[in-house]
């Protein structure tokens, strides 16, 4: 799919291994790392990471969290109790950070590290169309400051090499020249592991000099996820968390499930399950396009979904999920008593059969045709490419037999007239 | 011309690659296809038959592990095209071929593209695959640059240049090219992120160029003139930039118009393009996306580069900053079909563009199974079949899915009923038939059946042979009682004849009553395999007339001689009418046909088979060799 953030746990446990595989071991550190969530024991968890007993602690949650300890989300210095009843506190409540709420549920313990701040530094790569850029600064932490403008940078063009001279020359002004060697080491490695293991983004602030070695205190990371098939045996076995925000709803959770056992693709995200208008969009970019259409329109408040299946589903999946959406659309009426809106969209398909697509929306019109009626559902529906005309017949049939109201266009309507006609409705 | 045959010039394309910088593909424009991609060579080639092309769009196909011919549809003809082990080889092979399109999966896209691109023929390389790692799409970007060469994609259906070549499936079926009047070239330059809303855009330029209150609807402003979908991943091989700037120089092109997207900040290089005056003709566009201020937190759409990390990557941010320079931008996708038509008239007005009459479309016959799907044709099969289907997801034995006849333990007997009789039988009748296949397994190596079979596996012969050399001596005399005796008995019955009676009248037609007597069984020494058919028959068949009478009949012709017993060609043929009763599924007629038809020697055929498979194998395994019978044992006359 795309970039995709992981976890600072696993980060740390990754980046710290490929740094001794890509020639860091003697100047890194191995990162000690526990994680704690629903289902951790301790005692288990003790027995794999026996510091935790004997070391004083770090603790925060890891779940892709920014500014945790402005959000009074970090216990710095604490033994393993003062630890675990500082989790237990916070296990499965809900906050709100910068206005997404969520649940709190994984947190990351590591041995606590005093250092002065001299010793810490700022390390980052990103890349960019033409190369990789890596940034260096000779301060690190929470109180860097504007890092953009004063970092110094090197890049690292798609076609060119990493210039082990420049490491020195372009990035480490400002080092103590003991520090030096250790430094240059480390980033070469740093680099290395990034290119090799499929990393796209990977910042470490800071990375604190501690006994001639560098320690990672701080790591955020994020992977290409499309290079798995390359790159998964450097990265071992992890999982890619959801972004932090609200649970998601058992519905979107049944139609992910659908479309991970499924070739075509079928995505829902419920974005207000009591609101009146409700989509089912056919194709990727067409789904973009009504809901933007939704939302330019003004009516974005009372946009219900966001959703679209395409890749040829069968008859069976799009009746799965036409009837998750009706399920949800017609749990009750609009509080106001105004009409519940669907439109049933698409563009010009390709090559797939429109009327056999629509085949199962319309058995799951039959099935719900007393509920949608309940809610006084009007529905729209714009579509063309193969076989449309049958479809588009077809839809128009149901409507007159169950006597729900179906507007049906094809392709010489506007795509998104449907949205206008909706929201007149 | 219609539908008229054409034949495909051939000629020498090698001094035809001679377009301007910015034309990409031409009317003489040939590709290479990589990987076998059927469906897509059949598309590209109907669509240069609609435009009445000279020669077919695809030069070469490069498939490893098929190298040949493939054979495909030009209009109503068939032609062939070679398929090549490499590119190397079809690219030296075709250098007028200048375009590659490259249909390898995300794993292996990254090392056929390099290949191409490194071809001096190579002009062009689409991507098709999504999913490919993005470092490695940014080697395949930097190495096209370096070579002076365009890519397109990945992950995208490709582009199409107006009524002269596509890339693959791109604009969709061929109904909807010649809706859309891509099959004539056109004035509008279109680039667009996404694949699937090209089709429509391309529909919405075809609606947008007829003229308001023109009858004729043949008569109408040039449509597209190129459409290129660059792809949704974060780093695409040529961007909407790269294109617009090209396409801008084609004089062709009076407007152009672009769907951008949300993430990445292509379309500001865009935005400076229209303020420096590198892009001058109108630019309608829109940036989709500008709904994902509705979500919470982040939100990544479907493609890759669908994504704002920053506030200036929003859609709503860049159509600002494309509107403020000056570009045609709508108020929502709603306004868009609008707009392009109002700088349709405003070109017109400034006769920038004329009406052009719109030439017929090529007919493209179409294949059958479309035709039939789309209720066009209709032709009467040749077949007709009702015991089992395996189109659907799972097999069925009449229309009972294999993993229920398997989940259920159907066995033998129950799959015989759904195949044969087309039913699901009792327990009593599906055992009843289990027991028949066993104990017609095998009679021993001396009768006919098992001896062919032997002579044929000492004769080498392979397995099917020998045993279907077997298998042909059933019949009236081997085996083909079963059949003779349930004819018989059952006429005997339905006409309501005494045991007496019917002895009496086989003895004046003539002939031994099949199913009675033994060569070497009697009474005193009976055949172990009736009493077991007896005692089944007696204690499930309620009551089982048929074999009742013809117990009766072996009671009176055991009489006159000992050995002329019911024997097991007899107990089946009888008791087996029984069991059809006794199941309450059939009606006499229909037992009456199962009768005529034959199905008991069927019931033999598949038991013995055991048998005679066991006697192929038992040759072989004992290395038998050839077997010549003795003279001694032939009497010569």
């Amino acid at each position: 799919m795309a970039h995709r953030a992981i976890r600072e746990f696993d980060g740390k446990k990754m980046v710290s291994d490929l740094l001794a595989k890509f020639g860091a071991e003697e100047v890194a550190h191995s990162n000690r790392v526990a994680q704690v969530n629903e289902d951790t024991e301790y005692a288990f968890l003790v027995e794999e990471n026996p510091w935790l007993e004997t070391e004083k602690l770090v603790v925060k949650p890891d779940q892709l969290i920014k500014r945790r300890g402005n959000n009074n989300l970090l216990l710095l210095n604490a033994d393993f109790p003062e630890v675990r009843a500082w989790i237990d506190e916070r296990m499965n409540k809900e906050i709100t950070i910068d206005d997404v709420t969520g649940v709190i549920n994984n947190f990351v313990i590591e041995p606590f590290i005093p250092h002065e701040a001299s010793d810490e530094y700022y390390v980052a790569i990103h890349s960019e169309r033409d190369g990789d850029e890596i940034l260096f600064y000779k301060e690190g932490g929470v109180d860097v400051g504007d890092i953009d403008a004063k970092a110094n940078r090197l890049k690292v063009p798609v076609l060119g090499q990493l210039d082990e001279d420049k490491i020195e020359s372009e990035l480490l002004g400002g080092v103590p020249s003991e520090r030096i060697a250790v430094l240059k080491q480390f980033i070469s490695s740093l680099f290395k592991l990034y290119a090799e293991a499929g990393f796209v983004y990977l910042e470490i602030n800071p990375a604190v000099y501690l006994e001639d070695k560098i320690i990672l205190l701080d790591l955020a990371a994020k992977l290409d996820d499309t290079a798995e098939f390359e790159c998964g045996k450097l990265w071992g076995s992890f999982q890619f968390p959801a972004g932090f925000g609200r649970k998601s709803m058992r519905a979107e959770r049944h139609i992910a499930r659908l479309d991970s056992q499924s070739g075509a693709s079928l995505k829902l995200t419920i974005l207000n399950q009591k609101a009146r208008i409700w989509t089912m969009v056919a194709g990727g970019g067409a789904s973009v396009v009504y809901t933007d259409t939704i939302a330019d329109l003004g009516a974005g408040e009372e946009l219900a979904n966001y959703g679209e299946y395409s890749g040829n589903p069968s008859d069976e999946e799009s009746y799965e999920y036409a009837k998750t959406i009706l399920e949800l659309m017609t749990a009750e009426p609009d509080p106001e008593g105004k009409p519940k809106i669907l439109i049933v969209g698409g563009g010009i398909a390709n090559f797939t059969d429109v009327a056999k697509t629509f085949s199962g929306i319309i058995r799951a019109f039959r099935e719900y045709g007393d509920q949608l009626k309940a809610v006084d559902a009007k529905i729209f529906v714009r579509r063309g490419g193969p076989n449309y005309k049958v479809g588009l017949e077809r839809m128009r049939e149901v409507g007159d037999q169950i006597g729900l109201p179906i507007e049906v266009y094809g392709p010489e309507t506007h795509m998104t007239k449907i949205v206008n006609l909706g929201l007149a409705a | 011309m219609g539908n008229a045959k054409r034949k495909i010039e051939k000629r020498d394309m090698s001094e035809t690659n001679t377009a301007p910088e910015y034309e990409l593909f031409h009317e003489n424009t040939q590709a290479i296809i990589f990987n076998y991609q059927t469906k897509a060579i059949q598309r590209m080639l109907d669509f240069d038959y609609a435009c009445r092309r000279k020669t077919p769009s695809v030069a070469a196909i490069v498939y490893a592990s098929r190298p040949g011919y493939h054979k495909c549809f030009w209009g109503s003809e068939e032609i062939m095209i070679p398929i090549y082990r490499t590119t190397k080889e079809a690219a030296e092979k075709h250098k007028n071929a200048d375009v590659f399109i490259n249909f390898a999966s995300f794993r292996s896209s990254y090392e056929s593209s390099l290949e191409a691109l490194e071809q001096p023929s190579i002009r062009t390389v689409a991507i098709i695959a999504e999913g490919i790692p993005e470092r490695k799409s940014r080697l395949l970007v930097a190495k096209a640059k370096e070579l002076g060469k365009w890519m397109i994609g990945p992950a995208t259906v490709g582009g199409i240049k107006a009524g002269k070549f596509k890339i693959g499936n791109t604009a969709g079926s061929i109904e909807n090219i010649i809706d859309t009047r891509l099959y004539v070239p056109g004035c509008v330059g279109f680039v667009s992120k996404s694949g699937g809303m090209s089709n429509e855009l391309y529909n919405t330029i075809s609606l947008a160029c007829r003229i308001d209150g023109e009858e004729d609807d043949t008569l109408a402003y040039p449509a597209l003139n190129e459409g290129i979908a660059v792809g949704g991943d974060s780093y695409p091989g040529s961007t909407l930039y790269d294109h617009l700037i090209r396409i801008e120089k084609n004089p062709e092109v009076k407007m152009l118009v672009a769907l951008g997207e949300v993430g990445g900040d292509g379309e500001y290089q865009i935005a400076e393009a229209i303020k420096s005056g590198e892009i001058t003709k109108p630019l309608v566009m829109w940036v989709m996306g500008t709904c994902s201020t509705l979500f919470p937190g982040e939100v990544q759409f479907g493609h890759a580069g669908a994504r704002a990390d920053a506030e200036e990557e929003t859609a709503h941010a860049k159509n600002k900053a494309l509107k403020e320079a000056g570009a045609i931008v709508p108020n929502s996708f709603d306004d868009l079909g609008d707009i392009i038509k109002g700088v349709y008239n405003d070109l017109a007005s400034k006769k920038v563009i004329e009406p052009v009459k719109i030439p017929e479309a090529v007919v493209v016959p179409i294949d059958i199974q479309d035709a039939q799907k789309q209720g066009l044709i209709r032709k009467p099969t040749n077949f007709v079949s009702t015991i089992s289907d395996d189109r659907g997801e799972e097999l069925t034995y009449n229309g009972v899915p294999i993993s229920k006849v398997v989940g259920e333990g159907y066995g033998i007997g129950g799959t015989l009923g759904l195949l044969w009789f087309k039913r699901e039988l009792p327990k009593f009748a599906s055992d009843y038939l289990e027991l028949i296949l066993v104990l017609t397994a095998d009679h021993g190596p001396a009768v006919s059946g098992a001896h062919n079979t032997i002579v044929a596996a000492r004769a080498g012969k392979d397995l099917v042979s020998a045993v279907a050399s077997g298998m042909l001596t059933i019949g009236p005399r081997f085996g083909g009682a079963i059949d003779g005796a349930s004819q018989r008995f059952k006429r005997a019955i339905d006409e309501g004849l005494k045991p007496e009676a019917f002895i009496d009248s086989m003895k004046k037609e003539g002939i031994p009553i099949p199913g009675i007597g033994h060569r070497v069984k009697s009474l005193s020494n009976p055949d172990k395999r009736v009493e077991l058919l007896k005692n089944y028959a007696l204690e499930h068949f309620g009551a089982a007339k048929h074999i009742k009478f013809a117990m009766e009949v072996e009671q009176l012709t055991t009489k006159k001689k000992g050995n002329l017993i019911l024997n097991v060609d007899g107990a089946i043929g009888t008791s087996f009418i029984d069991m059809l009763v006794a199941t309450g599924c059939f009606d006499d007629k229909e037992i009456q046909r199962f009768v005529d038809l034959g199905f008991l020697n069927g019931l033999f055929l598949v038991g013995r088979c055991m048998g005679m498979v066991g006697h192929f194998m038992d040759q072989g395994n004992l290395e038998q060799a050839l077997y010549r019978h003795p003279w001694d044992d032939i009497t010569y006359m």
